[in-house]
């Protein structure tokens, strides 16, 4: 270490000295170099070699600052991370902040939607018959959402589609898109995420017009095929400003009213009157995104499923069967793929065809067939855990663990050194358990994991939550 | 958000972060202590602790997190992290500390019963709240680390599974699939659906041991390797888990039923009127004949 910084301080002031010195006297080099040997272990020669050294990085840094610069005004939208206060200053938008402020309004805005539409027992659409129209237009290809907006859509569209089945795994999507004016189903209503997002990747291109009313006309004839406890969707991802239609669009918004169907429109450009129109006629909703963020944002909220309009789709009993997983050494032909494969299949319970995977529906008799845990992964929409309280006063130390300090009940994390400077709480407290929870897992309880961990650990008699 | 922090997952392989979840029913513990040649909660505690003790031995980057629940309560005994900061205790130090902590939470937990009538079954342990706090306590250690050690829970369940649980267990267990947590599991008492099911989704292992004096051979053998290490073992093969549901009206298990439309509630027969939601199934039949393609379904879903 000292060898090295020595070494190259050295010989760079003896480069310099000896560059000065030379002309007076030739044969005192050996001197002088001995000398500037020694000097350079000193303090004085090390803090110039320092200099020097900042000065190269200044170069360096001057060079990435146009880099920087550019990059900072053209993708990185840096104006966008400040905010203004109450006095008018500029203030950086502490990330984790804005994200859980983000988080705490959807959550109100879902609960205060909950609570108006239930009086007594939440009622959800459950099984979602969804179209999901992409507008791939030549507006699709414009430029403004890096690297262009069917690309962004398309990411969007995937990390939906994977969201979607998550919470609506016994629901259907089908993909339509637009394009030099003439709508076209890309996949057939489906309960298969992968397939989906291939086909999609696929036909990423973008020409000619987009027609609003052809796609409504071709979802409409699809949608009205479904069975009647089936929920209508469709929401559109329109990036043009026009449409270009062959007939008059507000018959079709009516006969889309009629079969009710709610559509909803996220706009990628600017407010459009008549998506506004259909969205207000049909009980959808209408939102712009702002920015890519923004898009996904939007998009996931409609994910999980809406409450239900009693008389968008009737209650019924659906019949469906629940098939045992076949002996896995058993070699048999199925009848969703191809080729053979070994084993590890389901059989239908009513005409004991063989199928892969669940859910799905039997191809030879048409039964639905799903397992238990597809129905339970639904049921967290119907027993939604309370909205927490934002709570000032101070949690009870009542742990066994450690009685002296006040902690998030979830995770044991320290709720006092947790708090950044400007937050104005640092933790939520469940209205019916009483306890206190910090910000980090009051997200991941609420989109997530779904039980409230304080009311599971106590005797479900009192809490009276999951009377299953 | 959470779609970020799965797809960012670093682990480091080889360590392994294991949250051992206990059951300590004092209703159970005592209804086998009745019994003459079962385990008794003394010999399980011999058998147990020193299973803690080997996985730490394994890696010393290795972290446990012992979590109880008994009948009334739920909370964290133990967590290998915070004990190593203050200078950590290994063998009969650390035996002794784990057992006198376990010994206050059992005491508390029987207390809280005073209050409730004594009953002469087995009132199901809290298993899906120290779910919750595995996951939440697991969900806390990815956001605090970059790089962190591969997140795994361990059951070891002697009470029966309470019905009333089942919505919650399910929830976590969905949870901890999506963000990749096996959820191993030991039974000692029943079998239990909720952990083979768990066990099953999350890939995790279940077993039932046949012997329970060499219960420390089982546990170490089958439950201290970690993650990585398990591809190259020989593990248990899981029995067939029963995925047929139960109906809501006669609690009978059923390969065909009907389901409610609107809140997914499972039964054996036809009904009028949805007996957990209230929809009526009346209207639909007046209605189909709007559309042929309907009919033609719905008979044939009738058949």
């Amino acid at each position: 270490m000292f060898a090295t910084v020595g070494g190259s301080g050295g010989s760079a002031i003896g480069q310099r000295l000896s560059g000065f010195e030379n002309p007076r006297s030739s044969n005192s080099g050996n001197k002088n170099r001995q000398r500037v040997q020694g000097r350079g272990s000193n303090g004085v020669d090390d803090d110039d070699d320092d200099d020097d050294d900042d000065k190269e990085q200044d170069d360096d840094g001057r060079g990435e600052g146009l880099d920087a610069w550019e990059r900072a005004y053209a993708d990185e939208r840096s104006w966008e991370s400040l905010q203004e206060d109450e006095s008018g200053l500029l203030r950086p938008i502490d990330p984790q902040t804005f994200h859980y402020a983000q988080y705490r309004r959807r959550l109100l805005l879902r609960s205060s939607a909950e609570q108006e539409s239930s009086s007594l027992r939440i009622q959800k659409g459950l099984i979602r018959y969804l179209y999901i129209v992409i507008d791939l237009s030549r507006a699709a290809g414009e430029m403004d959402y890096k690297p262009s907006r069917m690309a962004v859509v398309a990411k969007c569209t995937e990390a939906f589609i994977k969201e979607f089945f998550d919470q609506n795994p016994l629901s259907h999507i089908s993909l339509v898109t637009i394009k030099d004016g003439i709508s076209q189903c890309l996949t057939e209503l489906g309960g298969n995420p992968e397939s989906q997002i291939k086909s999609l990747m696929g036909k990423l291109e973008c020409s000619g017009d987009s027609s609003l009313q052809n796609a409504l006309e071709l979802v409409h004839g699809y949608l009205s095929q479904i069975p009647s406890y089936g929920h209508r969707e469709v929401l559109i991802l329109y990036s043009s400003l026009s449409t270009c239609d062959p007939n008059d669009i507000m018959v079709t918004i009516e006969k889309c009213k009629k079969a009710k169907i709610r559509c909803s429109v996220i706009g990628l450009a600017a407010e459009i009157y008549i998506c506004r129109y259909l969205c207000e006629e049909t009980g959808g909703s209408y939102s712009i995104a702002l920015d890519q963020s923004h898009l996904k944002e939007l998009l996931l909220e409609h994910a999980p499923p809406l409450p239900a309009i009693a008389d968008y789709a009737i209650g019924n009993l659906i019949r469906m069967g629940f098939p045992q997983r076949g002996v896995d050494s058993l070699i048999s032909t199925r009848s969703c793929g191809e080729e053979l494969k070994v084993g590890m299949g389901y059989t239908c319970p009513r005409c004991y065809a063989r199928v892969c995977e669940l859910p799905t529906e039997c191809r030879v008799c048409g039964l639905t067939l799903v397992s238990s845990p597809h129905l339970a992964r639904s049921y967290h929409h119907l027993f939604p855990i309370p909205t927490f309280k934002e709570s000032s006063d101070p949690a009870p130390t009542s742990n066994l663990y450690q009685k002296s300090r006040r902690m998030c009940f979830a995770c044991q994390q320290d709720l006092v050194n947790q708090g950044s400077n400007n937050k104005s709480f640092v933790d939520v407290s469940c209205p019916k358990c009483k306890q206190h929870f910090c910000l980090d897992c009051d997200i991941y309880i609420h989109e997530i994991l779904h039980n409230c961990p304080g009311c599971e650990s106590q005797p479900h008699s009192k809490n009276g939550l999951n009377n299953k | 958000m959470d779609n970020e922090s799965t797809l960012s997952t670093i682990y480091s392989e080889d360590v392994s972060l294991m949250v051992v979840i206990l059951d300590i029913n004092p209703l159970f513990w005592t209804s086998v202590n009745s019994n003459t040649n079962s385990l008794t909660f003394t010999k399980f505690m011999d058998q147990f602790l020193p299973l803690l003790n080997s996985v730490l031995l394994l890696n010393q980057l290795n972290e446990i997190v012992l979590i109880a629940h008994g009948i009334n309560s739920c909370g964290y005994i133990y967590n290998s992290s915070m004990e190593n900061r203050r200078g950590g205790k290994r063998g009969p130090a650390f035996f002794a500390e784990v057992s006198e902590k376990l010994k206050e939470f059992m005491e508390a937990d029987c207390l809280h019963r005073k209050g409730a009538k004594s009953t002469s079954t087995i009132v199901p342990s809290l298993l899906s709240g120290s779910l919750s706090l595995a996951l939440c306590y697991i969900q806390r250690v990815f956001r605090s680390r970059p790089i962190y050690p591969r997140p795994r829970i361990l059951c070891l369940q002697g009470s029966p599974d309470g019905p009333e649980q089942y919505v919650a267990v399910m929830n976590a267990i969905f949870s901890a699939q999506r963000s990749s947590v096996l959820i191993d599991s030991c039974v000692l008492g029943l079998n239990s659906a909720f952990l083979q099911q768990a066990s099953h989704i999350t890939g995790g292992v279940y077993i039932k041991p046949q012997q329970l004096d060499g219960l420390f051979q089982c546990l170490s053998m089958v439950f201290a390797t970690d993650v990585q290490s398990r591809s190259f073992l020989q593990l248990p093969k899981p029995a067939g888990v029963d995925f047929r549901a139960s109906c809501f009206c006669h609690k009978t298990t059923i390969s065909m039923g009907y389901i409610c439309s609107v809140c997914l509630s499972i039964f054996c027969k036809r009904h009028k009127k949805c007996s957990t939601c209230g929809s009526d199934f009346n209207r639909p039949n007046s209605n189909s004949k709007s559309s042929p393609v309907q009919k033609s379904k719905r008979k044939l879903d009738d058949r």
